[in-house]
């Protein structure tokens, strides 16, 4: 099994990545940074990062959410995090990512926030 | 208690970092390590073996990364070995500085010393870098 799944899905002109698995050094961090450079040729430029189904994230894997932060900002896009584990949280209050994301739990608060 | 050690070497291979974990997983798991300090031993041996094996040994397969895991009466230390240039710690920029934040690298060296109850960085006499670690029962 893939170390990281991501599966896709539109909500109007916002795409929402399910993640499922772990974002960490090698496989997990590829395939998120593939996901998204994917996403940002095809213009998808709205992008909504579900991590709920995300139970471990290592320093690569925070590292890749900031690259795909940027590269998303850089491409006039917006990219927010949705249902953060009390694990990821902590290791973004911890890295002060918090100050960087917007962060949401619920999905409906969330699409909305792109209005 | 009485004292324990296991010593391992691995290649400079990325599926080293998981290989490492899990044998820090299983020594923490048979010292009664509680599953918070299991999960903070976890994140700061991945963190250190990827360092060892990405800018330490430079992913170079000729060079091994030696770990050493020591349950005394003071904790569990963990010895981290590569073979690589050496660095020094005290100029590795902070990440949480506002300049740093976007960085995309930089901040597993943060993790160690935030899962771990001692984290210290030596230059070895015969080249490369230890960084030994220690968790409190």
């Amino acid at each position: 099994m893939a170390e990281l799944n991501i599966s896709e899905r539109q909500a109007g002109d916002i795409t929402i990545l399910d993640m499922s698995g772990k974002v960490t050094l090698g496989e997990g961090s590829v395939a998120l940074r593939t996901a998204i450079r994917r996403l940002l040729g095809e213009g998808k430029k709205k992008l909504l990062l579900n991590l709920g189904g995300v139970g471990y994230i290592d320093s690569s894997g925070i590292g890749e959410l900031v690259s795909s932060f940027t590269a998303v900002n850089k491409e006039e896009g917006t990219l927010k995090l949705l249902n953060l584990t009390q694990k990821i949280q902590d290791l973004l209050a911890i890295t002060k990512l918090l100050t960087v994301f917007d962060v949401f739990d619920s999905e409906s608060d969330a699409l909305n926030s792109y209005k | 208690m009485s004292e324990e050690t296991k010593e391992f070497k691995f290649p400079s291979r990325i599926d080293s970092v998981e290989k490492a974990a899990s044998e820090a997983e299983n020594f923490a798991l048979q010292s009664g390590f509680s599953e918070d300090a299991r999960s903070a031993i976890d994140m700061a041996m991945r963190e250190a073996v990827a360092n060892a094996v990405k800018h330490g040994n430079k992913e170079d397969e000729t060079k091994k990364v030696e770990i050493a895991f020591k349950n005394s009466s003071e904790g569990f230390e963990i010895t981290v070995r590569d073979f690589g240039e050496g660095f020094n710690v005290e100029e590795i920029p902070d990440p949480t500085n506002p300049e740093n934040l976007l960085k995309e690298n930089g901040r597993g060296i943060l993790f160690m010393r935030t899962f771990m109850d001692r984290v210290e960085w030596f230059n070895h006499a015969g080249g490369g870098m230890i960084v030994k670690m220690l968790k409190r029962q």
